[in-house]
Protein backbone atom coordinates (compact mmCIF):
# COMPACT_ATOMS: atom_id res chain seq x y z
CA UNK A 1 0.00 0.00 0.00
CA UNK A 2 1.78 3.14 -1.14
CA UNK A 3 1.45 6.09 1.20
CA UNK A 4 2.78 9.59 1.61
CA UNK A 5 4.56 10.44 4.78
CA UNK A 6 4.43 13.76 6.58
CA UNK A 7 5.89 14.71 9.94
CA UNK A 8 3.29 15.01 12.70
CA UNK A 9 5.49 17.52 14.49
CA UNK A 10 6.80 20.90 13.48
CA UNK A 11 9.79 22.54 15.02
CA UNK A 12 8.76 25.13 17.54
CA UNK A 13 12.27 25.98 18.69
CA UNK A 14 13.39 29.37 17.49
CA UNK A 15 16.67 28.56 15.80
CA UNK A 16 19.31 31.25 15.89
CA UNK A 17 21.76 31.80 13.05
CA UNK A 18 25.46 32.43 13.49
CA UNK A 19 26.28 35.82 12.02
CA UNK A 20 29.49 37.74 11.35
CA UNK A 21 30.36 41.19 12.73
CA UNK A 22 28.28 42.86 9.97
CA UNK A 23 25.36 40.50 10.38
CA UNK A 24 26.20 38.28 7.41
CA UNK A 25 25.12 34.61 7.85
CA UNK A 26 28.19 32.41 8.30
CA UNK A 27 28.89 29.02 6.81
CA UNK A 28 30.37 26.06 8.65
CA UNK A 29 33.44 24.71 6.87
CA UNK A 30 35.76 21.77 7.32
CA UNK A 31 39.47 22.53 7.33
CA UNK A 32 42.72 20.63 7.62
CA UNK A 33 44.30 21.35 10.99
CA UNK A 34 47.91 21.28 9.78
CA UNK A 35 47.62 23.52 6.73
CA UNK A 36 44.52 25.51 7.74
CA UNK A 37 43.18 24.88 4.23
CA UNK A 38 39.39 24.80 3.83
CA UNK A 39 38.07 21.54 2.42
CA UNK A 40 35.12 21.15 0.08
CA UNK A 41 32.64 18.29 0.26
CA UNK A 42 34.55 16.30 -2.38
CA UNK A 43 37.80 16.62 -0.43
CA UNK A 44 36.55 14.83 2.67
CA UNK A 45 35.55 11.23 3.30
CA UNK A 46 33.69 9.38 6.03
CA UNK A 47 35.78 7.24 8.37
CA UNK A 48 34.88 4.79 11.11
CA UNK A 49 37.39 4.83 13.99
CA UNK A 50 38.71 1.32 14.64
CA UNK A 51 41.73 2.41 16.63
CA UNK A 52 43.46 5.62 17.58
CA UNK A 53 44.15 7.47 14.29
CA UNK A 54 43.08 4.41 12.34
CA UNK A 55 39.93 4.64 10.29
CA UNK A 56 37.99 2.47 7.89
CA UNK A 57 36.82 4.69 5.05
CA UNK A 58 33.23 4.04 4.01
CA UNK A 59 31.95 5.64 0.81
CA UNK A 60 28.48 7.00 0.07
CA UNK A 61 28.05 4.30 -2.54
CA UNK A 62 28.86 1.53 -0.08
CA UNK A 63 26.34 2.87 2.42
CA UNK A 64 23.77 3.15 -0.32
CA UNK A 65 24.30 -0.46 -1.27
CA UNK A 66 23.87 -1.56 2.34
CA UNK A 67 20.52 0.18 2.41
CA UNK A 68 17.33 -1.82 2.43
CA UNK A 69 15.42 -2.30 -0.79
CA UNK A 70 13.78 0.89 -1.93
CA UNK A 71 10.07 0.51 -1.43
CA UNK A 72 7.22 2.74 -0.40
CA UNK A 73 5.42 -0.13 1.32
CA UNK A 74 4.62 -0.27 4.97
CA UNK A 75 5.49 -3.85 5.74
CA UNK A 76 3.03 -4.75 8.48
CA UNK A 77 4.51 -7.51 10.56
CA UNK A 78 2.03 -7.78 13.37
CA UNK A 79 -1.02 -6.26 15.02
CA UNK A 80 -0.96 -5.71 18.77
CA UNK A 81 -3.37 -4.17 21.30
CA UNK A 82 -3.07 -0.43 20.75
CA UNK A 83 -2.19 0.34 24.38
CA UNK A 84 0.34 -2.47 24.83
CA UNK A 85 3.49 -0.76 23.52
CA UNK A 86 5.44 0.94 26.32
CA UNK A 87 6.02 4.68 25.71
CA UNK A 88 9.78 4.08 26.08
CA UNK A 89 9.87 3.07 22.44
CA UNK A 90 8.27 6.07 20.78
CA UNK A 91 10.50 8.58 19.10
CA UNK A 92 8.87 10.67 16.39
CA UNK A 93 5.43 10.89 14.84
CA UNK A 94 4.37 10.92 11.18
CA UNK A 95 1.02 11.01 9.46
CA UNK A 96 0.48 8.63 6.61
CA UNK A 97 -1.80 9.84 3.84
CA UNK A 98 -3.06 7.71 0.94
CA UNK A 99 -1.03 7.93 -2.26
CA UNK A 100 -2.66 7.72 -5.68
CA UNK A 101 -4.77 4.60 -5.96
CA UNK A 102 -4.42 3.51 -2.35
CA UNK A 103 -7.32 5.43 -0.80
CA UNK A 104 -9.52 2.36 -0.50
CA UNK A 105 -6.85 0.19 1.09
CA UNK A 106 -5.94 3.03 3.41
CA UNK A 107 -9.49 3.58 4.64
CA UNK A 108 -10.01 -0.14 5.01
CA UNK A 109 -6.94 -0.54 7.19
CA UNK A 110 -7.75 2.52 9.32
CA UNK A 111 -11.30 1.34 9.94
CA UNK A 112 -10.34 -2.26 10.67
CA UNK A 113 -7.67 -1.19 13.17
CA UNK A 114 -10.00 1.27 14.83
CA UNK A 115 -12.77 -1.32 15.24
CA UNK A 116 -10.49 -3.87 16.84
CA UNK A 117 -8.44 -1.36 18.88
CA UNK A 118 -5.20 -2.61 17.40
CA UNK A 119 -1.96 -0.93 16.41
CA UNK A 120 0.17 -2.26 13.58
CA UNK A 121 3.87 -2.93 14.02
CA UNK A 122 5.65 -2.38 10.76
CA UNK A 123 8.95 -1.67 9.14
CA UNK A 124 9.29 1.18 6.77
CA UNK A 125 12.05 2.51 4.57
CA UNK A 126 12.68 6.22 4.68
CA UNK A 127 15.71 8.08 3.40
CA UNK A 128 17.69 4.89 3.06
CA UNK A 129 17.10 3.72 6.59
CA UNK A 130 14.78 1.05 7.87
CA UNK A 131 12.48 2.25 10.63
CA UNK A 132 10.42 0.26 13.06
CA UNK A 133 7.07 1.97 13.52
CA UNK A 134 3.86 1.52 15.42
CA UNK A 135 0.85 2.55 13.36
CA UNK A 136 -2.22 3.87 15.10
CA UNK A 137 -5.62 4.60 13.64
CA UNK A 138 -6.26 8.10 14.93
CA UNK A 139 -9.56 9.75 13.92
CA UNK A 140 -9.61 7.86 10.62
CA UNK A 141 -6.02 8.83 9.89
CA UNK A 142 -3.04 6.52 10.12
CA UNK A 143 -0.30 7.84 12.35
CA UNK A 144 3.10 6.17 12.58
CA UNK A 145 5.37 6.59 15.57
CA UNK A 146 8.94 5.57 14.87
CA UNK A 147 10.28 3.28 17.58
CA UNK A 148 13.62 2.65 19.19
CA UNK A 149 14.98 -0.86 18.87
CA UNK A 150 15.26 -2.94 22.02
CA UNK A 151 19.05 -2.67 22.15
CA UNK A 152 18.77 1.14 22.18
CA UNK A 153 17.11 1.05 25.59
CA UNK A 154 18.82 0.41 28.89
CA UNK A 155 17.36 -1.83 31.55
CA UNK A 156 17.34 -0.79 35.23
CA UNK A 157 20.26 -3.17 35.83
CA UNK A 158 22.22 -1.68 32.88
CA UNK A 159 21.91 1.66 34.64
CA UNK A 160 22.81 0.10 37.98
CA UNK A 161 19.62 0.94 39.85
CA UNK A 162 19.32 -0.83 43.21
CA UNK A 163 16.90 -3.72 43.68
CA UNK A 164 13.60 -2.80 45.26
CA UNK A 165 13.44 -3.06 49.05
CA UNK A 166 10.19 -3.56 50.93
CA UNK A 167 8.83 -0.27 52.12
CA UNK A 168 6.55 0.33 55.09
CA UNK A 169 2.88 0.49 54.16
CA UNK A 170 2.59 3.91 55.82
CA UNK A 171 5.16 5.43 53.43
CA UNK A 172 3.17 4.21 50.42
CA UNK A 173 -0.15 5.41 51.88
CA UNK A 174 1.33 8.87 52.41
CA UNK A 175 2.11 9.15 48.68
CA UNK A 176 -1.20 7.59 47.65
CA UNK A 177 -2.99 10.36 49.57
CA UNK A 178 -0.84 13.03 47.96
CA UNK A 179 -1.54 11.62 44.49
CA UNK A 180 -5.27 11.44 45.15
CA UNK A 181 -5.37 15.05 46.34
CA UNK A 182 -3.56 16.29 43.28
CA UNK A 183 -5.32 14.15 40.66
CA UNK A 184 -7.09 15.69 37.72
CA UNK A 185 -9.39 14.17 35.12
CA UNK A 186 -8.07 16.04 32.10
CA UNK A 187 -4.63 17.00 30.96
CA UNK A 188 -4.29 20.24 29.08
CA UNK A 189 -1.49 20.61 26.56
CA UNK A 190 -1.28 24.24 27.67
CA UNK A 191 0.96 22.77 30.35
CA UNK A 192 3.47 22.05 27.61
CA UNK A 193 3.95 25.64 26.50
CA UNK A 194 7.58 26.31 25.60
CA UNK A 195 8.10 29.36 27.79
CA UNK A 196 11.70 29.81 26.73
CA UNK A 197 10.87 30.09 23.03
CA UNK A 198 7.89 32.32 23.76
CA UNK A 199 10.11 34.65 25.82
CA UNK A 200 12.74 34.72 23.10
CA UNK A 201 10.18 35.62 20.44
CA UNK A 202 8.77 38.32 22.69
CA UNK A 203 12.21 39.83 23.10
CA UNK A 204 12.80 39.66 19.33
CA UNK A 205 9.53 41.56 18.73
CA UNK A 206 10.43 44.22 21.29
CA UNK A 207 13.84 44.78 19.73
CA UNK A 208 12.34 44.86 16.25
CA UNK A 209 9.82 47.48 17.33
CA UNK A 210 12.49 49.62 18.96
CA UNK A 211 14.83 48.94 16.01
CA UNK A 212 17.60 47.81 18.33
CA UNK A 213 20.16 45.36 16.91
CA UNK A 214 18.28 44.85 13.65
CA UNK A 215 20.51 44.16 10.64
CA UNK A 216 19.65 43.71 7.00
CA UNK A 217 22.08 41.93 4.69
CA UNK A 218 22.10 40.84 1.07
CA UNK A 219 22.15 37.06 1.18
CA UNK A 220 20.84 34.11 -0.74
CA UNK A 221 21.31 31.96 2.31
CA UNK A 222 18.00 32.21 4.11
CA UNK A 223 16.27 29.80 6.47
CA UNK A 224 13.15 31.86 6.50
CA UNK A 225 10.47 29.60 5.12
CA UNK A 226 6.91 29.52 6.34
CA UNK A 227 5.42 26.10 5.77
CA UNK A 228 1.91 25.37 6.93
CA UNK A 229 2.11 21.65 7.56
CA UNK A 230 -1.54 21.38 8.59
CA UNK A 231 -2.68 22.78 5.22
CA UNK A 232 -0.38 20.41 3.34
CA UNK A 233 -1.72 17.46 5.32
CA UNK A 234 -5.33 18.45 4.72
CA UNK A 235 -4.69 18.68 0.98
CA UNK A 236 -3.00 15.31 0.88
CA UNK A 237 -5.81 13.63 2.85
CA UNK A 238 -8.37 15.12 0.45
CA UNK A 239 -6.45 13.45 -2.39
CA UNK A 240 -5.33 16.71 -3.98
CA UNK B 1 28.98 -1.31 34.07
CA UNK B 2 26.66 1.09 35.84
CA UNK B 3 25.78 4.26 33.97
CA UNK B 4 26.71 7.68 35.24
CA UNK B 5 23.96 10.00 36.42
CA UNK B 6 23.59 13.01 34.15
CA UNK B 7 21.81 15.20 36.68
CA UNK B 8 20.82 15.29 40.34
CA UNK B 9 17.62 16.77 41.69
CA UNK B 10 14.53 16.13 43.75
CA UNK B 11 10.95 15.24 42.97
CA UNK B 12 8.80 17.85 44.68
CA UNK B 13 5.14 17.14 45.36
CA UNK B 14 3.77 19.95 47.51
CA UNK B 15 6.22 20.08 50.39
CA UNK B 16 7.32 16.47 50.04
CA UNK B 17 10.72 15.96 48.44
CA UNK B 18 12.31 12.80 47.08
CA UNK B 19 16.00 13.14 46.07
CA UNK B 20 16.79 11.42 42.77
CA UNK B 21 19.52 10.96 40.17
CA UNK B 22 18.67 11.11 36.49
CA UNK B 23 20.03 8.64 33.92
CA UNK B 24 19.39 8.34 30.21
CA UNK B 25 17.25 5.30 29.39
CA UNK B 26 18.45 5.46 25.79
CA UNK B 27 21.68 3.93 24.62
CA UNK B 28 22.87 5.53 21.40
CA UNK B 29 23.72 2.80 18.88
CA UNK B 30 24.09 4.95 15.79
CA UNK B 31 27.14 4.03 13.73
CA UNK B 32 29.15 7.24 14.02
CA UNK B 33 31.64 8.38 11.43
CA UNK B 34 34.38 10.96 11.57
CA UNK B 35 34.99 13.33 8.70
CA UNK B 36 38.49 12.84 7.28
CA UNK B 37 40.71 14.73 4.87
CA UNK B 38 40.69 12.54 1.75
CA UNK B 39 44.42 13.15 1.04
CA UNK B 40 45.90 11.93 4.30
CA UNK B 41 42.88 10.37 6.12
CA UNK B 42 43.36 12.69 9.08
CA UNK B 43 40.51 14.12 11.18
CA UNK B 44 39.34 17.53 10.04
CA UNK B 45 38.26 20.50 12.15
CA UNK B 46 35.35 22.88 11.66
CA UNK B 47 35.15 26.64 11.79
CA UNK B 48 32.80 29.41 10.73
CA UNK B 49 33.67 31.41 7.63
CA UNK B 50 32.28 34.43 5.86
CA UNK B 51 30.92 32.82 2.67
CA UNK B 52 31.79 35.88 0.53
CA UNK B 53 35.42 36.39 1.54
CA UNK B 54 36.09 32.84 2.68
CA UNK B 55 37.77 34.28 5.78
CA UNK B 56 37.45 32.60 9.14
CA UNK B 57 35.37 34.50 11.70
CA UNK B 58 36.78 33.94 15.21
CA UNK B 59 34.37 32.74 17.89
CA UNK B 60 34.46 36.03 19.84
CA UNK B 61 33.23 37.95 16.76
CA UNK B 62 30.28 35.63 16.04
CA UNK B 63 26.86 37.03 16.83
CA UNK B 64 23.57 35.16 17.14
CA UNK B 65 20.56 36.40 15.21
CA UNK B 66 16.92 35.50 14.74
CA UNK B 67 15.78 35.81 11.12
CA UNK B 68 12.55 37.85 11.02
CA UNK B 69 12.37 37.95 7.22
CA UNK B 70 14.78 36.79 4.52
CA UNK B 71 18.10 38.53 5.19
CA UNK B 72 16.80 40.53 8.14
CA UNK B 73 18.01 39.56 11.60
CA UNK B 74 17.44 40.69 15.17
CA UNK B 75 20.71 40.19 17.02
CA UNK B 76 20.47 38.64 20.45
CA UNK B 77 23.42 39.65 22.58
CA UNK B 78 25.09 37.40 25.14
CA UNK B 79 23.34 39.48 27.78
CA UNK B 80 19.92 38.92 26.15
CA UNK B 81 20.50 35.20 25.98
CA UNK B 82 21.57 35.04 29.60
CA UNK B 83 18.40 36.87 30.66
CA UNK B 84 16.29 34.32 28.76
CA UNK B 85 17.74 31.45 30.76
CA UNK B 86 15.41 30.02 33.39
CA UNK B 87 16.46 30.35 37.04
CA UNK B 88 18.52 27.35 38.16
CA UNK B 89 16.63 24.79 40.21
CA UNK B 90 16.94 21.18 41.37
CA UNK B 91 13.20 20.62 41.69
CA UNK B 92 11.19 18.30 39.49
CA UNK B 93 7.90 19.97 40.31
CA UNK B 94 4.82 17.71 40.20
CA UNK B 95 1.67 19.77 40.38
CA UNK B 96 -0.91 17.27 39.22
CA UNK B 97 -1.52 13.61 38.48
CA UNK B 98 -3.57 12.13 35.64
CA UNK B 99 -4.59 8.63 34.50
CA UNK B 100 -1.88 6.77 32.59
CA UNK B 101 -3.75 6.78 29.27
CA UNK B 102 -4.70 10.47 29.43
CA UNK B 103 -1.64 11.77 27.57
CA UNK B 104 -1.36 10.39 24.02
CA UNK B 105 1.83 8.58 23.00
CA UNK B 106 2.20 11.33 20.37
CA UNK B 107 3.63 13.62 23.05
CA UNK B 108 6.32 11.33 24.43
CA UNK B 109 9.83 12.31 23.47
CA UNK B 110 12.67 10.81 25.49
CA UNK B 111 12.77 8.47 28.48
CA UNK B 112 15.01 8.86 31.53
CA UNK B 113 15.40 6.69 34.59
CA UNK B 114 15.22 8.24 37.99
CA UNK B 115 17.27 6.43 40.61
CA UNK B 116 17.19 6.92 44.37
CA UNK B 117 19.66 9.32 45.95
CA UNK B 118 20.36 9.44 49.70
CA UNK B 119 18.22 6.51 50.77
CA UNK B 120 15.71 4.57 48.74
CA UNK B 121 12.62 4.19 50.95
CA UNK B 122 10.77 7.30 49.77
CA UNK B 123 11.71 6.53 46.18
CA UNK B 124 10.29 3.01 46.18
CA UNK B 125 7.25 4.13 48.21
CA UNK B 126 6.40 6.76 45.57
CA UNK B 127 6.91 4.25 42.76
CA UNK B 128 4.59 1.80 44.48
CA UNK B 129 1.93 4.45 45.16
CA UNK B 130 1.95 5.58 41.50
CA UNK B 131 1.66 1.99 40.35
CA UNK B 132 -1.20 1.19 42.73
CA UNK B 133 -3.16 4.22 41.59
CA UNK B 134 -2.30 3.80 37.87
CA UNK B 135 -1.47 7.49 37.69
CA UNK B 136 1.39 9.54 36.32
CA UNK B 137 2.60 12.93 37.48
CA UNK B 138 2.85 15.97 35.21
CA UNK B 139 6.36 17.30 35.77
CA UNK B 140 8.19 20.57 35.16
CA UNK B 141 11.86 21.12 35.78
CA UNK B 142 14.94 23.07 34.71
CA UNK B 143 18.00 21.19 33.59
CA UNK B 144 21.13 22.67 32.03
CA UNK B 145 19.57 26.12 31.50
CA UNK B 146 16.47 24.77 29.81
CA UNK B 147 12.85 24.28 30.86
CA UNK B 148 11.44 20.77 30.50
CA UNK B 149 7.91 19.37 30.71
CA UNK B 150 7.32 15.69 31.19
CA UNK B 151 5.61 12.90 33.02
CA UNK B 152 6.71 10.91 36.03
CA UNK B 153 5.70 7.30 35.62
CA UNK B 154 6.25 4.10 37.54
CA UNK B 155 7.12 0.98 35.52
CA UNK B 156 8.02 -2.27 37.28
CA UNK B 157 9.15 -0.77 40.62
CA UNK B 158 11.16 2.09 39.09
CA UNK B 159 10.44 5.73 38.39
CA UNK B 160 10.81 7.06 34.85
CA UNK B 161 10.76 10.63 33.70
CA UNK B 162 9.64 11.14 30.08
CA UNK B 163 10.18 14.48 28.42
CA UNK B 164 7.15 15.60 26.42
CA UNK B 165 7.08 17.59 23.20
CA UNK B 166 6.12 21.26 23.24
CA UNK B 167 2.47 22.33 22.87
CA UNK B 168 2.95 23.93 19.45
CA UNK B 169 5.12 21.11 18.16
CA UNK B 170 2.53 18.36 17.82
CA UNK B 171 -0.17 18.24 15.13
CA UNK B 172 -3.31 16.50 16.32
CA UNK B 173 -5.30 14.23 14.00
CA UNK B 174 -8.37 16.01 15.37
CA UNK B 175 -7.34 19.14 13.45
CA UNK B 176 -7.28 17.26 10.14
CA UNK B 177 -10.12 15.93 8.00
CA UNK B 178 -10.63 12.23 7.36
CA UNK B 179 -9.21 11.05 4.02
CA UNK B 180 -11.41 11.32 0.94
CA UNK B 181 -12.74 8.30 -0.90
CA UNK B 182 -15.47 5.69 -0.73
CA UNK B 183 -16.07 3.70 2.45
CA UNK B 184 -14.90 0.08 2.31
CA UNK B 185 -17.50 -2.59 1.54
CA UNK B 186 -18.62 -5.22 4.05
CA UNK B 187 -16.79 -7.92 2.11
CA UNK B 188 -13.56 -5.95 2.23
CA UNK B 189 -13.98 -5.27 5.95
CA UNK B 190 -14.50 -8.96 6.65
CA UNK B 191 -11.40 -9.93 4.68
CA UNK B 192 -9.33 -7.21 6.27
CA UNK B 193 -10.45 -8.30 9.72
CA UNK B 194 -9.40 -11.88 8.96
CA UNK B 195 -6.04 -10.66 7.77
CA UNK B 196 -5.50 -8.51 10.83
CA UNK B 197 -6.57 -11.32 13.18
CA UNK B 198 -4.05 -13.68 11.60
CA UNK B 199 -1.28 -11.22 12.30
CA UNK B 200 -2.47 -10.48 15.83
CA UNK B 201 -0.02 -11.04 18.63
CA UNK B 202 1.68 -9.51 21.63
CA UNK B 203 4.29 -6.81 21.18
CA UNK B 204 7.75 -8.20 21.79
CA UNK B 205 10.52 -5.72 21.11
CA UNK B 206 13.10 -8.50 20.79
CA UNK B 207 11.39 -9.64 17.56
CA UNK B 208 12.75 -6.60 15.74
CA UNK B 209 16.35 -5.82 14.87
CA UNK B 210 17.89 -2.88 13.11
CA UNK B 211 19.10 -4.87 10.13
CA UNK B 212 20.58 -1.91 8.32
CA UNK B 213 22.76 -1.05 11.31
CA UNK B 214 23.83 -4.70 11.59
CA UNK B 215 24.82 -4.73 7.92
CA UNK B 216 26.82 -1.50 8.23
CA UNK B 217 28.64 -2.76 11.34
CA UNK B 218 29.44 -6.10 9.71
CA UNK B 219 30.65 -4.41 6.55
CA UNK B 220 32.95 -2.10 8.52
CA UNK B 221 34.36 -5.03 10.52
CA UNK B 222 35.13 -6.91 7.30
CA UNK B 223 36.62 -3.87 5.64
CA UNK B 224 38.83 -3.27 8.67
CA UNK B 225 40.30 -6.74 8.08
CA UNK B 226 40.89 -5.83 4.45
CA UNK B 227 38.07 -7.99 3.12
CA UNK B 228 35.47 -5.69 1.64
CA UNK B 229 32.64 -7.79 0.26
CA UNK B 230 31.05 -6.92 -3.06
CA UNK B 231 27.73 -5.20 -2.63
CA UNK B 232 24.71 -5.49 -4.86
CA UNK B 233 22.98 -2.42 -6.25
CA UNK B 234 19.76 -1.48 -4.48
CA UNK B 235 16.62 -2.95 -5.99
CA UNK B 236 13.27 -1.25 -6.28
CA UNK B 237 10.09 -3.17 -5.56
CA UNK B 238 6.81 -2.69 -7.40
CA UNK B 239 3.39 -3.79 -6.28
CA UNK B 240 -0.08 -4.04 -7.78
CA UNK B 241 -2.80 -1.49 -7.02
CA UNK B 242 -5.73 -3.91 -7.06
CA UNK B 243 -6.95 -3.99 -3.46
CA UNK B 244 -9.09 -7.11 -3.61
CA UNK B 245 -6.45 -9.12 -5.39
CA UNK B 246 -3.84 -7.90 -2.91
CA UNK B 247 -6.01 -8.84 0.09
CA UNK B 248 -6.69 -12.28 -1.30
CA UNK B 249 -3.03 -12.80 -2.08
CA UNK B 250 -1.98 -11.75 1.42
CA UNK B 251 -4.56 -14.02 3.03
CA UNK B 252 -3.51 -16.96 0.89
CA UNK B 253 0.15 -16.36 1.72
CA UNK B 254 -0.59 -16.18 5.44
CA UNK B 255 -2.71 -19.33 5.42
CA UNK B 256 0.03 -21.19 3.61
CA UNK B 257 2.59 -19.92 6.13
CA UNK B 258 0.46 -21.07 9.05
CA UNK B 259 0.07 -24.57 7.60
CA UNK B 260 3.76 -24.86 7.03
CA UNK B 261 4.56 -23.79 10.60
Amino acid sequence: MPVNLFPATRSNRASLRMLGPDGQPLARKYYAEKTGKDLDADEVVRGYAVDKNKYVVVTDEELERLQPEKTRDIDLKQFVPADSIPPLYFERGYFLTPAAGSQKAYKLLAETMNKSDLAGVATFVMRGKEYLVAIFSDNGILRAETMRFEDELRSPSDVGLPKKKDVPKAAVTKFEKLIKNKSKKRFSTKELADKQTDDLLKLVKQKQKKRVNVVKVETEDTNHKVIDLVQILKKSLAGK
Amino acid sequence: MAARAIWKGQIKIGTTKVPVKLYSAVQDRTVRFNILDDRNKMRVKQHMVDPDSGDEVPTEEIQKGYEIEPGRFVILTAEDLEKLQPPASRDIEIEEFVDQDEISQQWFERPYYLGPDNGSQEYFALAEALKNQEKEGVAHWVMRNKYYSGVLRSIEDYLYLFTLKDAKEVISAKDLAKPAGAAPTQKELTMAKQLVEMLRGDFNAADYKDEYRDRVEKFIAQKAKGRAPRLQAVKTKRKSDDLNAALEKSLAALKKGKRAA
